[in-house]
């Protein structure tokens, strides 16, 4: 199941845990990333909390945590490339992955069709 | 932010908004921030071959003396800044700083001598207070005038010479800081080799009606690619070089903000035309005695970028706080993060180790030389 939150992070969510990272269209927006920081495995967060900063040249700005849940893995490969998020920012540039407190909470999130019509 | 329409546009705004430029709001100005390229190739590219940036939003300013005599007119502006105006020779420009009573800086600006009169540029933020400022005090002597009709670009980077010389075949005798005024396609230019990136460049003022002219002949060059504000200051941080109300503002003194260079011998204590500008007794006593506090160069040692406005402390705990820092972010040529920031003079050693709050973290920052390129100006 693919969906998208209203601040540009899309989730894949598989038997309860969540893939999450920026669209493309968000990381369009922030240009070349020189600096990823990611939350700490095990950590626990409430939907809207900041999980990740990312950096460009020019500005940081938060990466929130989409649902509620906790961490389970984070994607080192960012921090030490932080230019794989503007190549595969739906691919090989995800964040974290989060293990969701109420599966069904993602229910209420933005599909693919809503979120395009959102940044259209 | 969204309602631009009070916003001011530069004459070369359409050409940016075709070249596909992301605007935004700066100094008043819809200006681009960026092109489709970005600020980390943007950036680069400037530094390996030739950047066009429009700098149209800032301040060009004349005064001439009333008597005809341009040492008059030269003696009057000596009255507002701390530099050697009477001795720059015809044709050359000098950095310089308008201080207040306080001794603190009011804007940082460009005097060019012209011969009959001089040419200044001020920063797009202050241009109207520098303009009532400039009328105040100079108009018993001269005339001060706000040329409205004119843009300004820069062509930046080591390509830059070459890319001129296709336009006008003698850039190549121009030094560092020298100014002349030239045909560029039978248009009246006035081209100075000076700029904002650390690199050797040139400004050139143009007639707003023939300024998309020449910057697309420029822009025609393959070696030249069009730049925005994102990477004019990564650019001009990597330099050293202060970005009026970042780095420097009214709560700085030319000393504390390291630009004691830009105050010539003969304006100091000894000198034959010492003091005479707002704030003398401070700065002055300050060339001889040092400041408080001084702006310096900063490294955060690992990769997260340490911005403007990070508290800067001794230790590590976050215990005892020094400074702030007041420009910082990424280095695309440096390829790691750079700052700049103030800190107590007693620790403002090259090598001293300092600590930045960056989210709750007290990041170590090393005190550092600036620049942190290698300048290539032409001198």
């Amino acid at each position: 199941m693919l969906k998208f939150t209203a601040e540009h992070e899309w989730l894949k969510i598989e038997n309860g845990v969540a893939t999450v990272g920026i669209t493309a269209h968000a990381a369009e927006q922030l240009g070349d990333l020189v600096f990823v920081e990611l939350p700490e495995v095990g950590a626990n967060f409430s939907k809207g909390d900041d999980a990740a900063t990312v950096e460009s040249v020019k500005a940081a700005s938060e990466v929130y945590c989409p649902l509620d849940g906790e961490i389970t893995e984070v994607n080192e490969a960012i921090t030490a490339d932080p230019a794989l998020v503007n190549s595969e920012p739906q691919g090989a540039g995800w964040f974290f992955k989060l293990k969701l407190a109420n599966a069904a909470d993602a229910d209420a999130l933005l599909d693919e069709a809503a979120y395009k019509e959102l940044i259209a | 932010m969204d309602d631009t329409s009070a916003l001011r546009q530069t004459p070369l705004h359409a050409l940016h908004l075709s070249l596909g430029a992301r605007m935004v709001p700066f100094a008043g100005y819809d200006m681009p921030v960026q092109y489709p390229a970005g600020v980390m190739k943007e950036h680069l590219h400037t530094r390996a071959c030739a950047g066009l940036f429009d700098v149209s939003h800032m301040g060009q300013v004349i005064v001439r003396a009333r008597s005809g005599n341009n040492t008059d007119a030269a003696l009057a502006l000596e009255k507002l800044v701390p530099v050697d105006v009477a001795g720059l020779k015809e044709d050359r420009q000098r950095y310089s700083l308008l201080t207040d009573e306080n001794g603190t800086i009011l804007d940082d600006l460009m005097i060019a001598n012209r011969g009959d009169h001089f040419f200044i540029v001020v920063n797009a933020g202050c241009k109207d207070a520098d303009f009532a400022h400039l009328q105040k005090n100079l108009s018993d002597t001269c005339d001060v005038t706000m040329l409205d009709d004119r843009a300004l670009v820069a062509l930046q980077g080591p390509h830059a010479q070459a890319v001129l010389a296709e336009l006008w075949a003698d850039v190549a005798e121009m030094k560092f800081m020298d100014v002349r005024e030239v045909s560029l396609h039978d248009v009246p230019c006035l081209v100075s080799r000076s700029g904002y990136s650390g690199e050797d460049g040139f400004e050139i003022s143009i007639p707003a009606a023939d300024a998309v002219d020449i910057v697309n002949r420029l822009l025609e060059h393959p070696d030249v690619m069009p730049i925005g504000l994102g990477a004019r200051d990564s650019l001009r941080l990597e330099a050293g070089l202060c970005l009026y109300g970042n780095d420097i503002d009214t709560t700085t003194s030319p000393v504390e903000a390291a630009l004691e260079w830009a105050i010539q011998k003969v304006r100091r204590n000894g000198g034959a035309r010492a003091g005479g500008f707002p704030g003398a007794d401070r700065i002055l006593s300050e060339l001889e005695n040092g400041a408080a506090r001084r702006r310096v160069g900063l490294r955060p040692e690992g990769k997260a970028p340490v911005r403007a406005h990070a508290k800067l402390y001794a230790d590590a705990e976050g215990r005892e706080e020094i400074g702030e820092v007041t420009s910082g972010g990424f280095g695309p040529s440096v390829e790691s993060p750079v700052a700049m920031g103030y800190v107590p003079t007693k620790i403002s050693a090259p090598g001293t180790q300092v600590y930045a709050e960056v989210r709750g973290k007290y990041l170590p920052v090393t005190v550092a030389a600036l620049p942190f390129i290698t300048p290539t100006y032409k001198r």
